[in-house]
């Protein structure tokens, strides 16, 4: 149950570099306008955000291609909990299958 | 349109529980991996609650060696977590009235707790209460199971056989869709964001693809939006 001083530094760098990512996106949007194209594009944002994540992962293979469009539909009928446990589910099974 | 602040923590609750499925697995994964790599579970705490960003801390630990290589791990974090000023631009307004809470809300920022605040915001105000129940809860979560990780890593040798890194991609498929506006509006975002975001995964080494698809996302947005705004002027034939 020890602490390096190296690794504590390392921790603490990737920590300090972290929360500064985090701060600036607040500290940028206080000095943006209220409307405009600025205003368009951040109200893009999360879905721009949240699509460029998942695609990668989505088209990294076979089966989350196809578990990604089913859970695609599944998310239109179910709740958060149903997807995430169907998709999870379905990539076993075709894992177990193909994999 | 106010409710009660313990509706919001309720609400929060309800919200973060898919997303603590997710990241549960995802954290005995990283503190097994870390206990691989000679991190002790002090250390495991350490960077679990002084950086707190999964994909990350992860990645770190992959790179990890003795003694470790501070620079490349703090420029590593940087590319990785870079998406959070994105975020962050994003939801500054959403929660402008957390007042003197804001720098603390800015540490608690994840991409899951971003995602279900940016999903709320839609039909309701952000809450102090529902935002910092979301965060926190999550903040606990993956101390515990990264620490957990560390101690029973051993037993968890193919966590992919059982599709958990699925999870994770499964909240922000069914989180996408709730800012769907429609084709014209959504759909040209959706559509660069996505092409971008893998032809650059596939061609740059890191993390760039998440800066770039939203970039892409952002720009066809603004693109496709001026169009939308004299075409009202047009009577309806």
């Amino acid at each position: 149950m020890t602490i390096d001083p190296v690794n504590l530094a390392a921790i603490l760098a990737m920590g300090i570099v972290t929360y500064l990512t985090r701060i600036a996106g607040f500290l940028i949007a206080d000095r943006l306008p209220k409307s405009g194209p600025v205003r368009v594009a951040l109200d893009a944002l999360p879905p721009a955000v949240l699509v460029a994540v998942v695609a990668p992962i989505v088209l990294s293979g076979p089966i989350e291609a196809v578990a990604g469009i089913a859970t695609l539909l599944l998310a239109f009928r179910l709740p958060l909990i149903g997807v995430v446990v169907v998709g999870v589910g379905l990539v076993a099974l075709l894992r177990l299958a193909f994999g | 349109m106010t409710t009660s602040p313990l509706a919001d923590v309720r609400a929060g609750l309800i919200a973060v529980f898919p997303p603590v499925v997710a990241v549960v697995p995802f954290a005995l994964i990283l503190g097994q991996q870390a206990t691989a790599k000679g991190l002790s579970p002090a250390e495991m705490l350490a960077m679990s609650s002084i950086v707190f960003a999964g994909s990350s801390q992860l990645i770190a630990v992959g790179l990890w060696s003795q003694p470790a290589p501070i620079a490349a791990l703090a420029l590593m974090a940087l590319l990785v977590n870079l998406r959070h000023v994105l975020m962050g631009a994003s939801l500054s307004g959403k929660i402008a009235h957390f007042g003197r809470l804001r720098p603390l809300a800015a540490f608690l920022l994840t991409d899951e707790a971003w995602a279900l605040s940016e999903r709320r915001a839609i039909d309701q105000p952000i809450s102090r209460a529902f935002y910092f129940t979301v965060a926190l809860t999550l903040f606990g979560f993956w101390q515990v199971a990264s620490v957990l990780g560390t101690l029973l890593g051993a037993h968890l040798e193919h966590p992919e056989a059982l599709g958990l890194d699925f999870a994770f991609p499964a909240i922000f498929i069914a989180l996408a869709l709730g800012f769907w506006k429609g084709a014209r509006r959504t759909g040209p975002v959706l559509v660069a964001s996505a092409t971008v975001a893998v032809i650059v995964h596939a061609t740059v080494p890191g993390a760039w693809y998440v800066i770039a698809g939203a970039l892409a996302g952002i720009v066809a947005a603004v693109l496709a939006a001026p169009r939308e705004a004299p075409a009202g002027k047009e009577a309806t034939p």
